[in-house]
């Protein structure tokens, strides 16, 4: 259960290599969370992410296998590690791709990979588990979210309206929670240097998988509805929104 | 799935903190209670959710909230069944509350045996944390005072004496509600000529002199307690008023009230004033809170002697306003009560020091003495210092700040009081009560299946939901207990059997749950 100041006992992770989603990790197990079960591709990273986890204290720090793509089994997939578990007093959705603009838009079929990974697939898998915190009774469902789906660039639209999309998603699946005692959270952080932006020159008001999982933790105490990291971004963005077209098209990157 | 009986609702505790949801049922008769139980019964499983009581929601953390689960409100098992006038002895139904005990019984001569810092609390509730009054270190807590209960669990209905089932009987004292629903229970009252208090009241200029008056004078008094002005520092760290008293007799009482009998029993709860769900966050802040301990410490009077107060402003001062913990605003606040034994009274000092270094504002804090506690394994009570704060949730680092606190209240081999906790951890919890293996394997006796739960039983790893985490275990080594196991009995009262009082005994086993397919959603 979530405590009194915001503590959550057990984790949840789709996408549980995600960088991010591991910062956060390392953030709430020194504080009590002593259940962590990230899903996500097999692979070494998502074993190494598991160790960590356990290494930093968990008292159950498990791997499972989880595709956002396999739309089919994710019902089965939610039930089933909620049977096993328990309770999750917090589920992070952080799966997601970035792409390759360049290459995707020349391939339709690797653009709409990025958007099942990045919405449809999670659409179906946070519909499932709302299920299960709706009937629970509680949890915090954290939805890594980007402010690439604030307002689609020509640079990166095939990702940015995937987030738009999941945004929205998870927009109207907060209100229907209302009540529920579950809840929705959603993140939305801008550049955020590391290994999914290798490579990349970081755009202005960029920030780190930390700073990222500092925000997240205290939205997870206060339960705030919707963060932005740097919080800045919230002004930027909503002045962002009203440029004209002829502008905005000609941003950088 | 069986048609629904309850209404879906979002609960917190006083605290206001931590929410979630549940299907609330009134037990608007014992035998709903019955229905209910047999509901979560058939549910079991790992899709049930289970069930848990609530009376008026004093607790200030997740004691009675069952998320997805079933709350019981046992408010409405409100009747008197019976009174003997001339023993005290009543049984009532568990969600009468003990205001509604007293504005029937002092008029007739009878006072509650242990009333807590509110009136606002049911039979039921004060049962399952077994309350303590700031009368405690005379006449010990409530379930002292309980003669018999009656008692829904998941396997059977039961009457339950500390002669007939002592380890149940007890388990129940202080259980937090998870070895079953109490519906009735019968209590022995303690006479009083008025309902009025004489009163002493003197200030102490810092902790060392408070707590050296209460160790040498608290013994003459049958109530005390200490305000402590949690913000002053250095060498007024700790300054108090210290109020003792006992029960007014008629021939006590000024001649204004002598010439009034009537008034001179009367009982008239009042709420002044209510707090609106509109309160701002932030009224109490440090600036709030230093000036009304000023004004608190000030106002009162330096010695004064055999003054007589009415029940009401002595007893539960902030009974007249309603709603005052929404004077903490939307975040809400939390309490954290410990008991240390006397050996370590230095955990006092070392606390408040805590909390002064970090100038947090807590409005309320109490200090009391406690006496001898009671056979219940998770009953708070021990010999020796406890101190009550109220804490407003927010300051950035409270969760470390209240764990270096629970690693100093265990260093003493002090506990918290979990009808005030919201935030211990499991693990400091198992080591703060070290025969917490003993409530469970009564608990385990009248509900194999685990379908008594609440958010509190969760967290702390009472109850069994589907084996998420290994069984934690204590991080110390457990400590014998120096205190007697065997029921003592503390007043030639409260050891007499239960008289005849007139509760139903239902010691058969309900029918078999009907046949009602429950498949969840």
């Amino acid at each position: 259960m979530i405590d009194a100041i915001g503590r959550p006992q057990s984790v949840l992770v789709l996408g549980g290599s995600s960088e991010i989603a591991q910062a956060i990790v390392a953030k709430l197990v020194p504080a009590r969370c002593a259940t962590v079960v990230l899903a996500g591709r097999e692979g070494p990273r998502l074993g190494e992410a598991t160790a960590r986890a356990k290494a930093a204290g968990a008292e159950v720090a498990e791997a499972v296998p989880f595709d956002a793509t396999h739309i089919d089994h994710h019902r089965a997939f939610v039930d089933e590690v909620f049977d096993r578990f328990g309770d999750f007093d917090v589920v992070i959705v952080a799966a997601g791709v970035l792409g390759d603009q360049a290459v995707d838009e020349g391939d339709p079929v690797s653009a709409a990979t990025v958007i099942t990974t990045n919405f449809t697939g999670l659409a179906s898998a946070m519909l499932a588990i709302a299920a299960r915190l709706r009937h629970q009774g509680h949890g915090r469902l954290v939805v890594l979210s980007s402010v690439a789906g604030e307002r689609a660039r020509k640079a990166n639209f095939i990702y940015g309206s995937s987030k738009a999309g999941l945004d929205a998603f998870s927009q109207g699946l907060g209100d229907s929670l209302v009540g529920t005692g579950a809840s929705v959270i959603i993140v939305r952080p801008g550049f955020v240097v590391g290994r999914m932006t290798e490579g990349m020159a970081p755009a202005p008001f960029s920030t780190t998988p930390d700073a990222v999982a500092d925000a997240v933790v205290k939205g997870i105490e206060s339960g705030a509805a919707v963060i932005y990291i740097p919080s800045i971004l919230r002004w930027v963005f909503a002045l962002m929104k009203q440029l004209p077209q002829a502008i905005w098209r000609r941003m950088p990157g | 799935m069986s048609a629904p009986i309850g209404r879906h609702q979002l609960l917190t505790g006083w605290g206001c903190t931590a929410p979630t949801a549940a299907e609330v049922i009134h037990a608007v008769d014992p035998a709903v209670v019955d229905v209910a139980m047999e509901r979560a019964v058939a549910a079991k499983g790992a899709q049930g959710r289970g069930l848990i009581a609530r009376g008026l929601g004093r607790s200030y953390g997740d004691a009675a909230q069952n998320a997805g689960g079933t709350v019981l409100d046992a408010t409405w098992l409100d009747a008197i069944h019976s009174v003997d006038l001339t023993s005290g002895v009543v049984t009532v139904g568990a969600g009468v509350s003990l205001e509604t005990l007293m504005e029937r019984l002092v008029p007739l001569g009878w006072f509650v045996p242990v009333t807590p810092g509110t009136r606002l609390v049911t039979v039921g509730g004060a049962i399952a944390a077994d309350i303590h009054g700031k009368n405690h270190h005379v006449d010990g807590s409530f379930c002292s005072h309980v003669t018999a209960m009656t008692l829904v669990t998941p396997t059977g209905t039961f009457t339950v004496t500390p002669g007939s089932d002592p380890e149940l009987f007890w388990a129940t004292a202080g259980g937090m509600g998870l070895t079953g629903v109490v519906t009735d229970a019968t209590v022995q009252m303690i006479p009083v000529e008025t309902s009025y208090m004489l009163v002493d009241t003197e200030r102490a200029a810092d902790l060392d002199s408070v707590m050296d008056k209460m160790l040498t004078g608290d013994d003459a008094y049958r109530y005390s307690v200490a305000w402590i002005d949690c913000q002053s520092t250095g060498s007024r760290l700790g300054r108090s008023v210290l109020t003792r008293g006992d029960h007014a007799r008629f021939e006590d009482l000024p001649d204004r009230l002598r010439r009034n009998p009537d008034r001179a029993r009367a009982f008239v709860p009042r709420t002044l004033a209510r707090v609106p769900v509109t309160a701002p966050s932030g009224l109490l802040n440090p600036l709030t809170v230093g000036a009304f301990n000023e004004f608190w410490f000030r106002k009162s009077p330096t010695h004064q002697v055999a003054k007589p107060h009415h029940m009401i402003p002595f007893f539960h001062p902030l009974d007249g306003i309603g709603r005052w913990n929404r004077l903490y605003g939307k975040k809400g606040f939390l309490q954290y009560q410990f008991v240390v034994p006397d050996t370590h009274g230095e955990t006092v000092r070392r606390v408040i020091e805590r909390l002064t270094e970090v100038k947090l504002a807590s409005f309320l804090a109490v200090l009391k003495r406690f006496g001898p506690g009671d056979p219940g394994p998770l009953s708070f009570p021990m010999p020796g210092w406890t101190l009550a704060l109220d804490i407003p949730v927010g300051y950035h680092a409270l969760d470390q700040l209240l764990d270096a606190l629970d690693e100093h209240v265990m260093q003493a081999d002090g506990r918290v009081y979990l009808a005030k906790d919201s935030r211990v951890s499991p693990a400091s919890f198992r080591t703060m009560y070290p025969r917490v293996d003993e409530f469970l394997a009564v608990r385990n006796r009248v509900d194999p299946d685990g379908v008594l739960r609440s958010d509190l039983g969760r967290r702390l790893g009472l109850c069994g939901t589907p084996a998420p985490t290994t069984v934690t275990k204590p991080t110390k080594p457990r400590r014998k207990r120096s205190t007697a196991s065997t029921p003592r009995s503390r007043s030639p009262r409260s050891s007499k059997a239960a008289p005849g009082g007139g509760t139903s005994s239902k010691d058969t086993t309900p029918e078999e749950p009907t046949a009602a397919e429950r498949t969840e959603s």
